[in-house]
């Protein structure tokens, strides 16, 4: 039973038939597997949140998933949400406001954020430091990053930034 | 790191599950929401031949009220628990200590039976199952057995759960009208385990605890129940009785060292959530001052 097992998932709204080891993560799936490289693996035991993907329209850690526990799930890594345009407004304030320096957390961040703005069209700065709470950045970049998440959500609301 | 190979089966049903762990015992490991075992096995910390997956066995998943009882299927996830209504209506101290359950994507995975099933002594759960007076239900080949949470926990990562057995649910009495409850704790960050931390239930009568249960966690090797609260149960409390009761308390814990806390750090901290737990159930302002940091 060590050998591959047979999977199917959807992968950004395309269907996928895979082989896997009972052992693979989902992150190393998405990466290794089908190249989506956006999904970062940081510290591979749920701390870092670089790995977060949606998994049928939540957010988890990828690390902390197995490939094989995605069989008939719809997954939705940075690179779907990046190509249908869901978050361009949010990926646009990361920009201007320079919520990224090296960019390893940035993918873990946006998916992060916009599950929140999901839930709570108009979360004050401490839901948004809640709600970020598991994912780190080592370029020490919060502050800019609550400041582009709290801008989205009121340009999201009509306000203007 | 990534986790050590193991071979993987997917239960189809409580039995088949029970079967697989009667057939492996300590070889295999059930697989849950997978937050606690996945980071255990990728630190190469444990290393099971076999997981038996049980996520498809929706049994096991959901929350029902009936004859004065919540039963919570083992399966049941955090963020199940943090959005139920009824969680909120009848255990609310559920609802709060969810929220300090690690992280938003954590709880979307993380389930109410492999919280209590990895029994870390920092974490939330166990402590309020102990605190509500709970009841948890395990399944075997001999049938099912019930244990009060009290006697569920062992040590650390350590229950009278059996390599054979599966826990299906919890079942939790719906206290009377007047009852309250209290959640708190020390972490370095929101989300991160507790240094020390507190979940009572209790009841109010007349400005008077009539019953009243804290537990503590991050303090010992299990969810501890403090003794020292019965002086305060039936009583007219004055800073002097809180102050004696909170000496006691420091007393009848043995809270370890780590690079977190010192002893004596704990000690103090628990002390400090004695005197809000009574301040804020009885909403008396004067109480909590002996609680400052």
């Amino acid at each position: 039973m060590t050998a591959p097992l047979p999977i199917s998932l959807h992968v950004n709204g395309e269907r996928v038939d895979a082989q896997v080891l009972p052992r693979l993560n989902l992150a190393d799936f998405l990466r290794e597997q089908l190249k989506l490289t956006g999904t970062h693996v940081g510290c591979e035991h749920g701390v870092c949140g670089a790995c977060t993907v949606r998994v049928n329209g939540e957010i988890v850690r990828s690390c902390l998933m197995l490939a094989a526990q995605t069989h008939g799930a719809s997954v939705e890594t940075i690179e779907g949400l990046s190509d249908s345009g869901e978050i361009a407004d949010l990926q646009a304030a990361f920009r201007d406001r320079n919520a990224l320096q090296c960019g390893f957390c940035t993918p873990g961040m946006l998916i992060a954020a916009q599950d929140l703005l999901k839930q709570e069209p108009e979360p004050g700065r401490e839901r948004i430091r809640e709600h970020l709470s598991g994912n780190y950045c080592r370029c020490t970049g919060y502050q800019a990053i609550i400041d582009a998440v709290e801008a989205t959500a009121r340009a999201r609301m009509g306000d203007k930034p | 790191m990534k986790a050590s190979a193991f071979s993987y089966a997917r239960a189809a049903s409580v039995g088949n599950a029970i079967e697989l762990l009667v057939a492996h015992g300590e070889r295999a490991k059930v697989l849950s929401g997978g937050q606690s075992l996945m980071p255990a096995m990728n630190l190469r910390l444990v290393a099971p031949e076999l997981i038996v997956d049980i996520g498809d066995l929706t049994e096991l998943r959901g929350i029902a009220v009936s004859g004065g009882i919540v039963t919570i299927g083992a399966l049941t996830r955090h963020a199940d628990l943090l959005k139920s209504s009824e969680i909120a209506a009848h255990t609310p101290l559920l609802t709060d200590a969810v929220a300090h359950v690690a992280h938003p994507a954590i709880r979307n995975r993380g389930t109410i039976g492999g919280s209590l099933a990895h029994a870390d002594p920092a974490s939330e759960l166990p402590a309020c199952m102990v605190a509500l007076n709970a009841t948890i239900i395990i399944n075997g080949s001999a049938g099912e057995r019930r244990v009060p949470a009290s006697d569920f926990f062992t040590g650390i990562y350590e229950t009278v759960l059996s390599a054979q057995e599966l826990l299906v649910a919890v079942e939790i009495p719906i206290g009377p009208k007047n009852s309250a409850h209290f959640f708190c704790e020390f972490a370095r960050r929101h989300g991160d385990y507790a240094i020390v931390g507190l979940a009572a239930q209790a009841v109010v009568e007349n400005d008077m605890l009539t019953d009243l249960r804290p537990v503590f966690f991050a303090v010992g090797d299990r969810p501890v129940l403090a003794k020292a609260a019965a002086k305060l149960v039936k009583a007219s409390i004055t800073p002097a009785l809180l102050s004696e009761a909170s000496e006691n308390l420091s007393e009848e814990l043995d809270p370890p060292e780590d690079q977190q806390a010192s002893s004596s750090m704990r000690r103090h901290l628990a002390k400090v959530l004695l005197a809000r737990c009574v301040s804020a159930l009885l909403g008396r302002p004067d109480l909590g001052s002996g609680g400052s940091l």
